[in-house]
């Protein structure tokens, strides 16, 4: 399979200390990819080099075989949906949707289109300032959308929505970007958003890409030390506790759900339970002073227990030297 | 303090801002319903011919203004070039000349015997000076130099509060710079656009001074009515006061309505663009020239009035620039009390006229916008109308109703101390009211409330929490106030004593005894003082 999208050793320099990339990323046709990292990792510098909106210090983005990289964003038929949606206030939804189909004969049927799309038909005279923080998000897209892009680029999608609108958002967010069927990049902090919008997701961190995987890829072989804690909860081993856990390791990594309590194994006392419905987690102070965190059955030890814990399953890590 | 008692201070401070603003204007009204005046008002051909004259010249100063204002801000906001920031405060600088001491400098720089004509005669050999400074393009020449920083400074606050991802997703969906700045740019700084054209408007229907000193035989309504006045045409002065009057309110309304909404507060969230450098050597040595050039050309006058100030009286004839150069005019301006006297006369006029005007827009502001009384419409409009009406047109109102003794409304001020900083109070009312009101609309009310949960009695509130916070506010609006006081002619011409001439009136007096050197002396104190002072009120 061929990549849709190119990103070639792209660089961006902020100051002699701050540097974004080299980065290289091949996205397929149709596929959606998330860009996920903590603040600082140069996941939206990613997304405006991508836009156009910052110019690389070195590297190249190839669309469909044509180099972009220094197309300005006016030309490159890439559609953005801003954090802050961006929609102008000066005009009505039918007017915003409208702003990229200048000079298409059939401007006014597209924009209706568009709308129909994000499930908002009829909202053509109403204005932005009316609208709700999800409709505005819908009119955002269907903006975006409108000139049928050749990418789709999203900042933050969902962070302006309230939680419970966040979650059934995502969801429909998804089944209209695949109906479309563009090739979608977007960027979060949050895992969960990534791994449930995105087909694969791109680990950044400090400026580098960390790993770029498929959720159960990135959960259960992690290439870093920085995926496996960043990406999802995790018990991280050293040394002699490492070796304990598989041989010849000095860094293990075991997830919480993959330690279960034994006869036998690291001794530890409990020494907090959290119970979340189906199960509960529990802190144990491990002899010697770490501590880690076992999911188990709500009933499975009290506060005060003396406990044997042993891993199910470990991830090994080799350290890069990073 | 109960709710029924700040009602009556509402009452009652409803009541003396009407006496103050209003009642005037009322007095204007009955006496132009005169007949012969009437008459004599539309019947002469000189009347209309000066009504429309303030009307074209100000409509072309907010035109000119805006063609230079506008760019500027774009460079100065939108691009970094060498000296941006130091160049960017050097463009506002004719906001510290007054008025009467912008046209003085103007004079002496471009007048038929200013350094550039003496200059141009010489180069050429010509026998008499090669242009004379008169007329309308005089006139426009003066307002669109110090006006167009309404356009400039207002344009750069409205790009200043735009949001970049606007302009991000104008160009994400295929619009180049052109059509960015058309389609999004321009109507989201829209509102910044209007209310600069409102100020140069008004402003320039008020103007006086550069149609007085370049006027010449072509009359504008404001240099009209005080040549009315001054030959004692009372009636008739009326009439044409009335007449600037209801031009100035029917601008204001017209212009009022292209407002539209300030969409800007309902979606503004996010950064300001940052300013781009320039690349391309060529532009930005083109870019950095042209800064520079501008901003001496900016500084000229300034220049050209130091320079002045320090030529002794008739020693400089017929060279290109002053032989001669020493502190003489500065030294009679201090030592002699007949000269003091003037400066002192307009630092106190204007310090008492903004005390008083920051203490009723303190009141006003905390019975307005704190306790809401019932009249806090009429108190907030009766506070914004001097702005809405030309200063001649209050200066006249003034003059007419406290010549006359009828009490209690109307009592014998003029040719008093008290007359002029009352006219002072009057222009700086909308000033302080303006700044006081956005203050305490900006405050929050649970500061307020957090302070008295700790403790705090409503004096201790109000010292500790609620003027602290409205310093900045009540700062700009008092130096504001103040400077506009210091630098008043519109006012002092029609109203001064000999004995509380303030320095405006000096300045004409010693260019009319052809003492140059001591004008621009009272001309650079002015300037200094405006200087320091707007400095002040607008440090946070």
């Amino acid at each position: 399979m061929s990549a849709f999208l190119e990103v070639q050793a792209i660089k961006k320099r902020w100051a002699h200390t701050v540097t974004v990339g080299p980065i290289t990323l091949d996205i397929a046709r149709g596929e959606i990819v998330a860009l996920l990292g903590p603040s600082g990792s140069g996941k939206t510098t990613m997304l405006r080099l991508l836009a156009g909106f910052e110019t690389p210090d070195g590297g190249r983005i190839v669309v469909e075989g044509e180099d972009v990289t220094s197309m300005p964003p006016a030309r490159r038929r890439f559609g953005m949906v801003f954090q802050h949606y961006a929609l102008f206030p000066h005009l009505d939804v039918g007017e915003n949707v409208a702003f990229g189909l200048r000079g298409h004969a059939d401007a006014g049927a597209k924009a209706t289109e568009a709308l129909r799309l994000v499930d908002l038909a009829g909202f053509e005279r109403r204005k932005v300032q009316e609208l709700s923080g999800g409709q505005q998000q819908r009119v955002a897209l269907a903006r975006a959308l409108a000139p049928e892009p050749r990418v789709l680029l999203l900042d933050e999608p969902l962070s302006n929505l309230d939680p419970a609108l966040r979650e059934r958002t995502r969801r429909e967010l998804r089944q209209l970007i695949k109906r479309v069927g563009i090739t979608t990049v977007f960027v979060t902090h949050e895992q969960e958003e990534a791994f449930e919008l995105g087909d694969r997701v791109a680990v950044l961190n400090a400026g580098h890409l960390e790993q770029a995987g498929a959720p159960d890829e990135l959960y259960e072989r992690p290439a870093s030390l920085f995926v496996a804690t960043f990406v999802g909860r995790a018990n991280v081993f050293r040394g002699a506790a490492a070796r304990a856990l598989a041989r010849d390791a000095d860094l293990v990594v075991v997830r919480p759900e993959r330690l279960r309590f034994a006869t036998a194994g690291l001794p530890g006392v409990v020494r907090e339970r959290r119970y979340t419905g189906a199960a509960a987690f529990f802190l144990i102070e491990i002899d010697g002073g770490e501590r880690i965190e076992v999911l188990a059955e709500p009933d499975a030890a009290t506060v005060g227990d003396r406990v044997f814990v042993e891993a199910e399953r470990v991830i090994r890590i080799v350290e890069n030297g990073r | 303090m109960t709710r029924r008692n700040a009602q009556l201070v509402g009452a009652g401070l409803a009541l003396l801002l009407a006496w103050l603003v209003l009642f005037p204007i009322l007095v204007v009204a009955r006496d132009a319903a005169d007949g012969t005046a009437l008459r004599a008002f539309f019947g002469r051909a000189g009347e209309w011919a000066a009504l429309w004259a303030s009307v074209w010249i100000s409509l072309a100063s907010v035109a000119l203004a805006a063609a230079i204002g506008v760019p500027l801000a774009f460079l100065f906001e939108w691009f970094d070039f060498p000296g941006r920031k130091t160049l960017g405060a050097l463009v506002a600088l004719p906001v510290v000349l007054p008025p009467l001491v912008g046209v003085i400098a103007f004079l002496f720089l471009y007048g038929e015997s200013g350094f550039i004509a003496r200059a141009v005669q010489a180069l050429f050999g010509m026998p008499e000076a090669p242009w004379r400074l008169q007329g309308p393009a005089a006139i426009l020449l003066v307002h669109a130099y110090s006006m167009y920083v309404y356009f400039y400074l207002f344009t750069r606050a409205g790009l200043a509060k735009l949001d970049v991802s606007m302009l991000e997703a104008a160009q994400a969906l295929g619009a180049d710079r052109w059509t960015t700045i058309r389609r999004v740019v321009l109507p989201l700084v829209r509102p910044s656009l209007v209310g600069a054209a409102i100020l140069t408007f008004m402003t320039s229907l008020g103007s006086f001074s550069a149609p007085y000193i370049f006027g010449g035989g072509f009359r504008v309504m404001t240099t009209q009515i005080v040549a009315t006045k001054l030959n004692g045409d009372l009636p008739l002065a009326m009439v044409e006061t009335l007449a600037l009057a209801v031009v100035a309110v029917a601008g204001l309304l017209l212009l009022r309505r292209t407002e539209g909404d300030d969409i800007l507060v309902a979606l503004g969230k996010g950064i300001a663009p940052r300013p781009r450098p320039i690349r391309r050597p060529a532009i930005r040595a083109l870019a950095t020239a042209a800064g520079w050039g501008f901003a001496v050309l900016l500084l000229l006058p300034h220049l050209t009035l130091a320079l002045v100030s320090l030529v002794p009286y008739g020693a400089w004839t017929t060279e290109i620039l002053p032989p001669v150069l020493n502190l003489e005019n500065y030294r009679r301006l201090f030592s002699e009390a007949e000269r003091l006297r003037p400066l002192l006369n307009s630092l106190w006029m204007a310090a008492v006229s903004t005390a008083a005007a920051v203490v009723l827009a303190l009141a006003a502001g905390w019975l307005v916008v704190q306790r809401r009384v019932a009249l806090r419409r009429a108190i907030e409009g009766l506070l914004a109308l001097p702005w809405a009406l030309p200063g001649t047109v209050f200066a006249i109102a003034l003059a007419m109703t406290f010549s006359v003794h009828a009490p209690p409304l109307r009592w014998v001020l003029v040719g008093t101390v008290a007359i002029l900083p009352l006219a002072y109070l009057v222009r700086a009312l909308p000033l302080t009211g303006r700044a006081l009101l956005a203050g305490y609309r900006q405050l929050d009310p649970a500061l307020e409330e957090a302070a008295a949960s700790l403790g705090a009695g409503r004096w201790r509130t109000l010292a500790r929490v609620t003027l602290p916070q409205l310093r900045p506010g009540l700062a700009a609006g008092a130096s504001l106030a103040f400077v506009a006081a210091l630098g008043d002619i519109v006012a002092s011409i029609v109203l001064y004593t000999y004995e509380t001439r303030p320095i405006s009136i000096e300045i004409l007096s010693s260019l009319r005894l052809s003492e140059t050197g001591v004008a621009a002396a009272f001309g650079v104190v002015l300037m200094v003082v405006s200087a320091l002072v707007l400095g002040i009120g607008a440090r946070r």
